[in-house]
Parts: C-alpha cells; structure tokens; sequence
C-alpha cells in the first residue's frame, strides 16, 4: 500500500489524458474547454497591474497566453518532462520565436545539414536578414561540430530524426558539446514526437515541434511548440541574462530562474511577432495528444513492415530508415527511440529513368495520397523529383540530398495489409 | 523565481537536493500545508528593487491576503510594509520566515527564526545549507529548501499553468476557487522543479 502523500510517477499514457488540465471549479467540464477569447477581464486595476508586471500568474491577452493552449502546454511539457512549454502557430515559428529570444544581431548557429528544407531555408535566407548566421556539419562528424562552434555560436540544432536520410542525431554527445561551449542544445523532435523520444531527457536543453504531425496527429490543424529544460545555466548568456529593456529592465534569468527562458519567449518574442497558436487549434492538438502512444505504436509497426517489404523489392535501390538492420543509424535508433524511430521515411527506385519510374509509382498508388505533410494518419506519399524540387536538374537532385527516384512516405493507420497491396500494385506498374 | 545573486547563483540544475533531501526538504504535503495555513512572511533579503525576484514574490505574496513582513538593514517601508533590520526586532508572530540571501548567511537566519517562534523555515531556490536546516529542525521549525514560495503557491493555486508551466499537478477532481487543494497529487519527476 502507497501512504496518502507518497508521490506517484504517472506513466506517459495517464499524463497524455490528465496532465495540464484540472477540472475547473465553476463547471466540473472533463473535457478541456475550448476558450475561444481574445482577453480577459482582470480582477481589479491593481491586479491589471502586477500581470502587466508579470507579478502574477495570470491571463493577460490570447497572443500571450489562453487557457486552452495552456492546457496543451503543459501536457506536452509533462511528456518530455520539460520545465514549460510555449505552443506556437506551426513549426516554422516554434523555431523562429526559439532564435529570435536566444540571439542576437551577430551570433551563430551551427545545425545539422540533415535538416527539413523549409528549416534550411529558414536558417539561410531569413537568419541572414536578421544578422544571424547559421553553418552546417555532417551530424555524425564531432570534429566538425567543434570546428564550426566559435566565440559567437550561441545555439546548436538538430532532428532527433530526419529525412530524406533517416538519420538519428547522438543526442546525449552533442548536448555535453553544446554545454560545454555555453550552448543550449536544440531539438527538433517532430518526427520521433513526444512519445518516441523525450530530447531532454538525454541532455537536450529545448526541443521543438512542428505538432502539425504526428502530435495533432490528423491532419487538421497548423501548430507548433517549444519545450525547454529549464537546467541550461543562462547567467552568462546575454540575451537570457541582461536587463531587458521592453520591460524596465528586468532580468529574466535572474528573476525567473528555470523559467527564464520561457517567459521571455512567451511575453516578449510570442507577443512581438504575434505568432500565438489559435485556441481551437490547442483543442485539436490536445485530441491529438490523447491517443499519441497508442497511435504512434501503430504507426511504428505500419512503417516496420513496409521498410522491410520494400527492402526487398528488386525495383528498390535502398530503403533509409533506421528502424532497419542494415541502416547505419540502427544502433542510434535503438537507443534513442527504442519504441521505434518513427514513420516517415524515404526509399530509392531502380530502373533506366528513375524520376519517370517515381511519376508511374505516384500515380498508380490508390491509397497512399499525395501531397505535401507527415504525420498524418492516413498514409502519405510524394516525389520530389516530380513536385517540389521538379525545377532542379538530376545533378542539382543530387547536390541537395534528393536522387530522382526518391519517394517519401509517411506511414498511417491503415490496415498494415491495405498498404502492402498498394505499394505492391504501384511498385508493378512502374 | 530564485535568489541568483552572489554565492547562490552556480545553479544548474531544478534542484541542488539528493533525492532523500528532496522527500524531506521539499515533500508537497509540507509545502501545501505551509502554503495553506501561513498568514505571515518575513521575507530575509527583501529588494527595494521593483524587478527584483524577491519583489515579485512579495507582490504575489500579498495579493493573497499573506502578510509580508519585509527584513532590510536600511530599508524603512518596502511595499508599504514597515522594514525590520533583523528577524529577532520584528514585533508580531512570524509563520514563515522566507530567505533571498546567500547561502552561507543562512545558519544565522535559521537561529533567528527560531528565537522569534517561527513555525516555517524557508529558503528560495538556489539555496541550501545544512547547517541551518539543522538549526531550524532543532528549534521545532518546518524546513523547505531550494524551491521558489511563488512558484509553489503557483502551482497548487493552479495559476501557474496560465503559462504554460508544468506544474506537475494531476488530478480529476475538481478545482476549488482560490484555495490550495489538499488533494492534488504531484506527479513524482516533477518534484525536482
């Protein structure tokens, strides 16, 4: 028998359903209420004052802070066992409104180069108008990610898994390299989602999501998070640290402690670029978050079963996904996402002409649908050769990770069976 | 919210506590009871300063109807309370004696506390001496450390989650208004906040 004020350690499965919502004191509403407000009324001016001052916890205007979205903050803050979290409108500005608090005019970033292009693009061309540059290394090179680190690297970043090459980033290593040059560590947990892989448990000081996929988990709804620590000592780091002048000074580290972060991103870069997640947005995540494992279970072995069906195709050049023995990230894979390292994944084919191959298999599929997400829980399908980098030449394919036969799947819910046949079908047809 | 000035600030961590430290020094029933029944703070350290940790603590410590009893060595109103230099020329009953200064002062303040009857001995985050805890136990005195008295009453107020925060509250009962519940358990990992 447990004593009455023993402690519980709730398992993953009771905090994705309880975690970040009380049942509220006038209406006893089970299911977290969607708060459909811009504002709220403030209990007295005095009141008003000390929540403009930050004094109290409170609701201060729906582009800070909602009930709904506060509700789905913290439920997936419990889940990577992160301090707080502040939910953003998509993935994209989860990574913006993380850079834009930590740096500054000048500073650096270096990052994986096996990263989602929009974030590239992000890095490159957005970064460079805002005085931030960002380099690139080979993830699984050290060396290169100490010769790129310099007195002006404020941030690294990395995918715990990414895609096109399916490779899963050593988490636990590169933290100790990021603490070790006063550096958070920033992970983008998207595909593994909070299920498959909590980042700070393994030493990473924030973890992003684009929670458009896997965590909303249907395909309906636009959003994104940042999860952070609170353990990355900020007393040395100046954005964190220094007086900040749009709000009298105030020290956010200093005042805030393992808050700090998370503050300053909600009240200052959240509330200036006015990139709030919309409450019923919140609402559909959370629906999301309640079924995650179970979910994520399913997909795993969805994408389990046709990884291996495809790798031994004789159309398939090769298959990139580290749930597989023969993928070089295998071993990582199984430390990182021992439940399985997600299901999104690409896969080569053969033949004379393989980005003609690639249109034939696109079109022939019946239940696969193409377009451009993840995550979704119907299965997903594209060819970049074909939509999105149709504009490149073979060699330019090649430069930017992509061969013309590339095909990328996402793999959903459907009846493991259903999916064979149609990749099967498809796979005759080129 | 943390005293991160001088000696108290190299902290890295959500707590400095071994695991053991954290079931004694930071059980939540000792918390919530402490929480649910001070009706006076004297706050060791107080700030003059409005952006100040300790400002915003006494600020939010007020506008619960606590009494906040602010000790300054030069200070004469903070908060338009009236400053006491030490813990021992304060006239009135102290519940909890609430410390921002570094960790090496506080074996000093623990005596204090002790001689003016204090019921709650507590040091913010990013403290803790054992030493002083050692004093404080002996003198019958309740001993919370490393933990912020905001966040705390935050979290089992239930308006730190307006933010975002993990309070690491989990319960399906139903909230109850302005009170610090007694029956909401904390989802154990979180304790280490």
């Amino acid at each position: 028998m447990s004593k009455p004020d023993q402690k519980r350690d709730y398992g993953f499965e009771t905090r994705m359903l309880h975690a970040g919502h009380v049942p509220d004191a006038v209406t006893g509403s089970r299911a977290v209420p969607i708060y459909q407000t811009t504002s709220y009324v403030f209990d007295s001016p005095q009141y008003a004052a000390e929540l403009f001052d930050l004094k109290q916890y409170g609701n201060i205007y729906t582009r800070i802070n909602n009930p709904t979205t506060a509700a789905f903050e913290e439920r997936i803050a419990s889940l990577e066992e992160g301090a707080g979290a502040v939910a953003t409108s998509s993935g994209m500005a989860a990574q913006l409104v993380t850079m834009m608090t930590l740096l500054e005019p000048g500073d650096e970033v270096v990052a994986s180069q096996h990263l989602y292009g929009g974030t590239r693009t992000q890095f490159v061309h957005t970064f460079r108008k805002l005085g931030v540059t960002a380099h690139f290394v080979d993830p699984d090179d050290f060396d290169a990610w100490e010769a790129a680190i310099n007195s002006k690297t404020r941030a690294l970043y990395a995918e715990t898994i990414d895609n096109p090459q399916g490779s899963v980033v050593d988490i636990s290593r590169l933290a100790a390299l990021a603490e070790s040059n006063n550096c958070p560590l920033i992970i983008d947990n998207t595909f593994a989602t909070p299920y498959l892989c909590q980042p700070l448990n393994h030493g990473a000081h924030i973890s992003l999501h684009s929670a458009t996929k896997f965590v909303g988990g249907h395909g309906n709804s636009i959003g994104g998070v940042i999860i952070e620590s609170g353990r990355f000592d900020y007393s040395h780091y100046p954005t964190i640290a220094n007086p900040s002048p749009s709000y009298h000074n105030l020290r956010f580290y200093d005042t805030f402690g393992l808050h700090g972060f998370l503050m300053k991103a909600r009240v200052e870069t959240v509330r200036d670029t006015g990139s709030c997640l919309s409450p019923f947005n919140a609402f559909l995540l959370i629906q999301g978050l309640e079924t995650l494992s179970i979910r994520m279970d399913r997909h795993v072995k969805n994408a389990m079963a046709i990884a291996r069906y495809l790798e031994d195709d004789p159309n398939v050049e090769y298959v990139a996904y580290p749930g597989l023995e023969s993928s070089p990230y295998h071993e990582l894979a199984l430390r990182y996402c021992p439940r399985g390292p997600g299901a999104v994944f690409s896969f080569g084919l053969r033949g004379a002409d393989p980005r003609e191959a690639g249109r034939r298999f696109i079109e022939a599929l019946n239940l696969f649908s193409h377009l451009a997400n993840v995550g979704d829980a119907r299965s997903l399908v594209i060819h970049p050769a074909s939509t999105t980098h149709q504009q490149l030449s073979d060699e330019e394919l090649v430069a930017s990770g992509i061969d013309p036969g590339m095909i990328r799947l996402s793999i959903g819910l459907e009846t493991e069976e259903d999916l064979l046949w149609d990749l099967d079908q498809a796979l005759r047809a080129i | 919210m943390g005293s991160r000035s001088g000696a108290a600030c190299d902290l890295t961590s959500h707590s400095l506590l071994t695991v053991e430290q954290k079931a004694e020094y930071q059980a939540p029933s000792l918390v919530r009871g402490t929480l649910g029944s001070a009706s006076s703070v004297a706050i060791v350290g107080l700030s003059t300063k409005r952006q100040k940790a300790s400002y915003f603590v006494a600020t939010f410590l007020k506008s619960r109807g606590i009494k906040i009893i602010p000790v300054h060595p030069k200070a004469d109103w903070i908060l338009g309370e009236k400053v006491y230099p030490t813990l021992n020329d304060i006239p009135e009953p102290v519940d909890v004696v609430n410390v921002f200064r570094p960790a090496h002062e506080c074996p000093i303040y623990a005596a204090q506390a002790v001689d003016i009857g204090a019921k709650v001995f507590w040091l913010q985050l990013g403290l803790f001496n054992e030493e002083a805890a050692t004093i404080a136990s002996a003198g019958g005195l309740d001993v919370i450390m490393d933990l912020c008295i905001k966040m705390e009453y935050g979290r089992y107020d239930g308006t730190m989650r307006f933010l975002g925060m993990n309070t690491g509250v989990l319960t399906s009962k139903k909230a109850q208004i302005g009170r610090i519940s007694s029956h909401q358990d904390v989802h154990a990992s979180e304790c280490l906040l």
